[in-house]
């Protein structure tokens, strides 16, 4: 880890350690925003780390991004963190400045497509993005669009454009965990700015779901320490439970996708460093949706009917991976396209890609 | 998990170059063999390719010049071997004394023993089998029985060893006994030993396989001499010694990479173009390949860091041997195929063949409930 990613990783600990408590974690699920928390990302310079100094971020890469995404998996902060970091990166790669304040990704399903057509000396944005992260909470919509009559980059006639929340019409829904995630109808809406990129057309996709790895390499480790706390606690026939053998071994299992998670989640972050994200993103979302489900499960065993309880905090993290691993694709969608992807390269490539660098 | 380092690595561009070296090797050596040959892996046991890449210098490769090693480093060591497992050579004859015999030498041996026996392992000329388990003692290992007692300048030796692989065509083991009784302390008096397995006394039988296969045998021990200079460490110290031993033992990219055949034969088997079902069972194989890669190969930075990685291995070992044993079933779950020995397509004789190898790889080297209870253990919970 550089020295910026340990700083970057011991700041948001600390600062999650102390503001992201169960109470928090409730009002937000009611609705209400964590202006204080978010203040004090913002403050500690952990919204933008991979923007440029100059431009006020961090001037980090993904590789020091990474612990920061997972430190907010881990605490279940109820904010967009990783879309700003991402919305901020897509912002650079089309040289356009960084807006203060909370931001978003559209559209985050692979298939969807959003226009923008150009208005006199602007651009328009159409189209609807589904299921979009604090869609009515965010400052403004980061979005990956087609544009019309773009000069084709090396992306095809791909832009990145910043449209300010209120220019879409929003239709509010949530997730499990209830954390929103709106859609919103860009009829027209104004693009604040917005300029080419060499960006795939799928890029939100792409770079949500490596964040949502990281993100849940984070629940788990928080699910293996929860875990392994209360079986140290708890006392049923005159010994701690995790005296038992079974529990051990569910343990130790969980223990083994906590680390492949992990470090899958790492391996796409390094790749995007090096700009070829995609087979390892598509690798890690796969394998920390499959350990989510898994240790999602040996968690709730573990932990009894007390884990069952909105009470106990378990659940932050168990129904954040049953979103997670759903959101920015599904687990069989990119072991699809990771499948299609070596088929077509053939048996002997394989060996060779894999330990390609 | 501050328990667990599994830290990405990234291979020095001298471990890379050195790849490029081996490819080349191997393209030359292995030709065009069959899948299900390339399937047997370090199981396939074949001395001539053991002395080849003894004489290339690629047997003991981080070992001290002065008994014939490189002292490259354990990176570079650990591109040899996963490049030798994906390619399915036949490095078997003398992969134990690479991996394990060799190391415990360097590392508690007298530099007698390391001068006698390391430059004819590096040669590929000298083969190793483990003398672990017994009847009565497998994963409750420091429950052995077989005695080595004193008698003049060395130990007398009787009792029975049981499924010690290549006994049968290796020139010694590295083999534990009991050299002395402690009540209630099983784990002390314990010693390893240098066994001549040719030695007068020592009784040889195959023990065949489920698949008809010799390579395992029961090794007996009828008043075998065996001088005090071949003693390994001090007298007691077996246990402490196995342990590190049994840690060379679990570290390596094998504990991954048993089933890397049958995943390239599935691959040519579904072609350029498969169906949706196809592609995710692909798409979920090479994740599981890319992940146990990493994690993997964090184990060998940790030993080439000088750290001790022997949780980060049990946890590598028992989610790697899980993912191998999977590969047959999901290959099962795919397909409508019959596993087949002497007919059949290159994936039919694959899935054969690793079908009946699959239920081992959770048993070699300490079984799932052994390497969990370890894992536990570094958690907290024992
Ligand atoms: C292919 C192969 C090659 C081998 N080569 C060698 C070799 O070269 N040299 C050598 O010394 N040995 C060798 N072995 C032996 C191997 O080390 C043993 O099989 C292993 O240690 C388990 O011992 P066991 O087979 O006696 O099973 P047991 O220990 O009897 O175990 C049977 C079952 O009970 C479980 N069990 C045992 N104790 C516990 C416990 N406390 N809690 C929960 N479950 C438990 C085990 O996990 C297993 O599932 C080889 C084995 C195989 C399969």
């Amino acid at each position: 880890m550089s020295d910026l990613g340990r700083l970057l990783s011991d700041t948001v600990t600390r600062l999650f350690n102390d503001l992201v408590t169960k109470e928090l974690i409730e009002s937000a699920e009611k609705g209400v925003w964590p202006d204080k928390l978010w203040r004090a990302l913002e403050e500690g310079g952990l919204t933008l780390p991979l923007v440029s100094e100059s431009s006020g971020g961090a001037g980090g890469v993904w590789a020091d991004a990474h612990t920061v995404v997972r430190a907010a998996g881990k605490h279940a902060a109820p904010l967009p963190l990783a879309e700003t970091i991402v919305a901020g990166w897509l912002l650079g790669q089309a040289g356009l400045d960084v807006p203060l304040g909370p931001l978003t990704i559209a559209p985050g399903h692979r298939d969807e497509r959003l226009r923008l057509e150009r208005a006199g000396s602007g651009w328009r944005l159409h189209g609807t993005a589904a299921r979009v992260p604090w869609g009515a909470a965010v400052g403004h919509v980061v979005v990956v669009a087609e544009g019309e009559g773009a000069t084709p980059t090396a992306g095809g006639g791909t832009m990145v454009a910043l449209v300010a929340r209120g220019a879409a019409a929003v239709t509010a829904d949530r997730n499990l965990a209830l954390e929103p995630r709106d859609t919103l109808a860009f009829d027209g809406a104004p693009a604040e700015a917005a300029a080419p990129a060499r960006l795939a057309a799928d890029a939100v996709a792409l770079y949500g779901a490596m964040v949502r790895s990281a993100q849940m390499a984070g629940a788990l480790e928080s699910l293996l320490e929860q875990s392994v706390r209360y079986a140290t606690e708890r006392k049923q026939f005159g010994r701690p439970i995790g005296n038992f053998q079974a529990i051990q071994h569910n343990l130790a299992l969980l223990a083994g996708h906590v680390a492949a998670a992990g470090i899958a989640a790492e391996q796409a972050f390094v790749a995007a460093d090096r700009g070829e994200p995609r087979l390892p993103v598509a690798a890690a979302k796969v394998r920390a949706g499959e350990a989510a489900g898994l240790g999602a499960g040996i968690a709730h065993q573990v932990h009894g009917a007390i884990g069952f309880t909105y009470e106990h905090s378990l659940h932050f993290a168990t129904r954040r991976l049953w979103s997670w691993r759903a959101e920015f694709g599904s687990e069989s969608q990119w072991a699809q396209a990771l499948g299609r992807t070596v088929a077509a390269r053939g048996a002997e490539r394989l060996w060779p890609d894999l330990t390609a660098r | 998990m501050s328990v667990f380092h599994f830290e990405l690595r990234d291979l020095p561009p001298e471990a890379e170059a050195f790849r490029d070296e081996v490819r080349a090797f191997l393209r030359e050596t292995m030709g065009t063999r069959a899948p299900v040959r390339r399937a047997r892996s370090w199981g396939g046991f074949d001395p001539e390719f053991s002395k080849r890449l003894g004489a290339r210098g690629w047997i003991g490769l981080t070992w001290p010049k002065r008994y014939g090693g490189q002292e490259r480093s354990f990176l570079e060591r650990y591109v040899l071997l996963e490049e030798l497992l994906a390619a399915g050579a036949p490095a078997g004859a003398h992969w134990v004394a690479e991996r394990q015999s060799g190391p415990l030498l360097l590392r508690f041996g007298t530099e007698a023993q390391r001068e006698r026996f390391l430059p004819a392992i590096v040669r590929g000329e000298s083969y190793f089998a483990i003398g672990m388990s017994e009847p009565d003692s497998g994963s409750d290992l420091a429950s052995i029985r077989t005695r080595a007692m004193r008698k003049d300048g060395g130990y007398v030796v009787n009792g029975t060893k049981v499924w010690t692989s290549n006994a049968h065509r290796s020139q010694h083991a590295i083999a534990l006994f009991r050299t002395a009784v402690v009540p209630d302390k099983k784990h002390e008096g314990l010693s390893q030993f240098l066994v001549d397995l040719r030695s007068p006394g020592v009784t040889i039988r195959p023990i065949i396989d489920l698949a008809g296969s010799h390579h395992f045998n029961e090794v007996v021990f009828q008043d075998v001499f065996v001088p005090e200079d071949m003693r390994v460490g001090g007298e007691g110290d077996g246990w402490k010694q196995v342990t590190t031993e049994l840690a060379f033992e679990r570290s390596g990219p094998e504990r991954y990479l048993s089933s890397i055949a049958l995943i390239l034969a599935l691959i040519d088997h579904v072609g350029a173009d498969p169906d949706p079902r196809a592609a995710e069972v692909v798409g979920r194989l090479a994740t599981q390949l890319m992940t146990l890669r990493q994690m993997s190969l964090s184990v060998a930075g940790m030993l080439q860091a000088g750290q001790n990685p022997n949780l980060e291995a049990a946890v590598v070992k028992d989610v790697g041997t899980t993912f191998e044993q999977s590969v047959p079933e999901v290959v099962h779950a795919l397909m409508d195929l019959e596993p087949t020995i002497d007919s059949g397509s290159d994936l039919q004789q694959t899935l054969g063949y690793l079908v009946q190898r699959a239920p081992s790889f959770s048993l070699r080297g300490g079984t799932r409930e052994v390497l969990r209870g370890i894992i536990a253990r570094g958690l907290g919970l024992r």
